[in-house]
């Protein structure tokens, strides 16, 4: 059947669609949806290169070439948002990357399916909260009258103003991003967990391996694909942020290790409580900046995830 | 089974570390329980961490007394139940050919919508679309439709689609539905777990939106209760709105805070538990390669 099927030609693409036309009407209003408020947006990128100040014709008025992209790169403003992004970035995925990891691990040998259950419930809750009750939860716990400055005040330390202080930035926006994500980054570990084959955990314990060499021999690479997908994404994500966070949580006299490259853009285009604004053009032009490195860390990432792994996003 | 003493022993550890997690997320949402039921002069002489000292409701009674309280929270549910409406019927119609390999065509339509989980037009570009080109400022639109639907979503419901039983499709076939019949009355019905999934994200996401608010509404009639919140956190609002008393503004501000974050997540804190079977089961099959 299947080798007769083969030598029989293909029907053409135009009989192929008229065949399963009814499937493909499904695609109409998506597809025109990508088309008008995803495709349109990066079309909408070429006011980087043209004069754009407002107004309904969104692709601006004369072509300026790269005069926003010199100035960017001239202000040192910009080069401290880009920096602090790297900084806040890379340190955030080499604390959390790990840690949720490890947790995902040590949910899967919860032998008591109701413990685990609790946890995972309790754990995935901040995923859903508002980032701005987060923002606000942070501000209140760190405030000089929350409870660690009450601790510090106990242990005979002197108060902090947490939240007016640089130095203090990066830890809070680790922290809370741990307390938020901790539980749901470890749902797709877990979803990769139940499918791994529990043949092999049999034949492990009859070659007498213990708890930890089975999570290292089975469990690891069982769920190594998952690791190098979320891996690949994160990469990717460098030069990206948790954008409304820092938005909520900085302030002027933090900007020196909070200001990322989005709340740059946001300031410069959008404006905002301390933002210029209206500035479209200078504003897409580092946004663009930033997305296109985006991609290329992405693509990066994934080649040599698929060099040494075999896994690939696409 | 013989259990060995480091076996008990890491059972022991593993059993802390939970008990750890778990102390370490709620601990957050019961100060700020702890903290809208004190009163102000405990919170600001730092006595309360744990439990409410000096116990009163009257921060509830303030904020439940604000007409504009509750037409911020009735435009919450408005756009929430509208844009999950329209948020999930677009995902799954988007998901259902995508998830049928016979069509040629996925061959281009899969990139097409995948490209955008790598790469997005950008704030600027995207606030220039909605705002001056569609003119969407101060509508509903402007809050439910830019964000509706999101190609790693499409993918979830995607795999769950093919992952359902061929047979099932042929045999009402056979049986005489045709393929918006099959949709409908075939894959939709078996796909709960998957579309419960995508109701939870898309309400949670729409109840938690304050950015495109801010970026979008003018007017603070269509002000969803999360911009709202956004204010009375920065003290943007007087809290001579709130009270005509005359104790020290700060002192109070505290307490209309925690109870204006607890009054605006509780709805999400109360569906919570309910539909979490639903996305754990939804996410193991949906995140699951074939």
């Amino acid at each position: 059947m299947s080798n007769a099927k083969q030598v029989v030609l293909k029907p053409s693409l135009a009989a192929h669609v008229r065949k399963e036309w009814k499937l493909y009407s499904f695609l109409l209003i998506p597809i025109a949806y990508f088309v008008i408020f995803k495709y349109l947006p990066m079309l909408g990128n070429v006011i980087a290169f043209r004069k754009y100040r407002g107004g309904p014709n969104i692709f601006g008025t004369e072509w300026v070439g790269l005069r926003y992209f010199h100035m960017f790169m001239k202000d040192p403003t910009f080069w401290r948002a880009f920096y602090n992004n790297i900084f806040l970035s890379v340190t955030y995925l080499i604390f959390r990357f790990p840690i949720t990891l490890i947790f995902a691990l040590l949910l899967n040998e919860l032998r008591n399916m109701r413990v685990k259950k609790l946890v995972q419930t309790v754990s995935y809750l901040p995923h859903f909260i508002s980032m701005v009750i987060v923002a606000g939860m942070i501000k209140e716990i760190v405030s000089l009258n929350g409870p660690i400055n009450t601790l510090l005040g106990h242990l005979g330390m002197e108060k902090i103003q947490f939240i007016s202080l640089p130095e203090w930035f990066p830890t809070i926006y680790i922290t809370s991003g741990i307390w938020q994500g901790l539980g749901w980054g470890t749902i797709l570990y877990l979803a990769a967990m139940t499918s791994i084959n529990t043949e092999l955990y049999e034949a492990a314990s009859i070659d007498g391996a213990s708890r930890f060499r089975k999570a290292w021999h089975v469990t690891i690479p069982g769920i190594l694909p998952t690791i190098m997908t979320l891996l690949v994404l994160d990469i990717g994500g460098i030069m990206g942020s948790n954008f409304e966070k820092v938005l909520l949580l900085y302030n002027p006299l933090t900007y020196e290790t909070a200001d990322v490259i989005s709340t740059y853009v946001y300031r410069m285009g959008i404006g905002g409580k301390e933002g210029i604004g209206g500035n479209f053009s200078f504003a897409t032009a580092v946004g663009l900046f930033d997305g296109v490195i985006g991609l290329i860390l992405v693509t990066l990432a994934n080649f040599v995830s698929k060099k040494t792994t075999k896994t690939s996003l696409w | 089974m013989k259990v060995s003493f480091s076996y008990r022993a890491f059972q022991g550890f593993n059993a802390l570390v939970m008990l750890f997690v778990i102390t370490f997320t709620l601990y957050p949402f019961v100060y700020l329980v702890a903290q809208s039921f004190s009163s102000e002069a405990a919170i600001y002489a730092g006595k309360v961490t744990l439990f409410p000292v000096e116990f009163t409701s009257n921060t509830y009674k303030l904020i439940l007394q604000k007409p504009e309280f509750y037409k911020y929270y009735s435009n919450t549910i408005l756009y929430a139940v509208l844009g999950t409406l329209i948020s999930v019927s677009l995902t799954a119609m988007l998901a259902y050919p995508l998830s049928k390999d016979k069509l040629r065509l996925n061959k281009f339509f899969i990139p097409f919508v995948l490209f955008t989980m790598y790469f997005g037009g950008g704030l600027i570009p995207n606030y220039v679309l909605v705002a001056q080109m569609m003119h969407m400022r101060d509508t509903i639109w402007a809050i439910i439709i830019p964000g509706a639907i999101s190609a790693f979503n499409v993918i979830l419901v995607k795999t769950f689609f093919a992952g359902l039983p061929n047979e099932v499709d042929e045999a009402a076939r056979v049986d005489g539905l045709g393929t918006y019949g099959i949709f409908a009355r075939i894959t939709l019905p078996l796909s709960k777990p998957i579309l419960a999934t995508m109701v939870l994200f898309s309400m949670v996401a729409i109840w938690n939106d304050w950015f495109s608010a801010s970026l979008y509404l003018q007017s603070k009639d269509h002000w969803p209760v999360a911009l709202y919140l956004r204010q009375i956190i920065d003290s943007a609002i007087g809290v001579n709105e709130f009270s005509s008393s005359d104790s020290a503004a700060t002192q109070i501000a505290a307490t209309i805070k925690s109870t204006a974050m607890i009054l605006t997540s509780l709805p999400i804190i109360c569906i919570y538990p309910f539909v979490q079977k639903y996305f754990v089961q939804g996410m193991l099959i949906g995140s699951v390669k074939g």
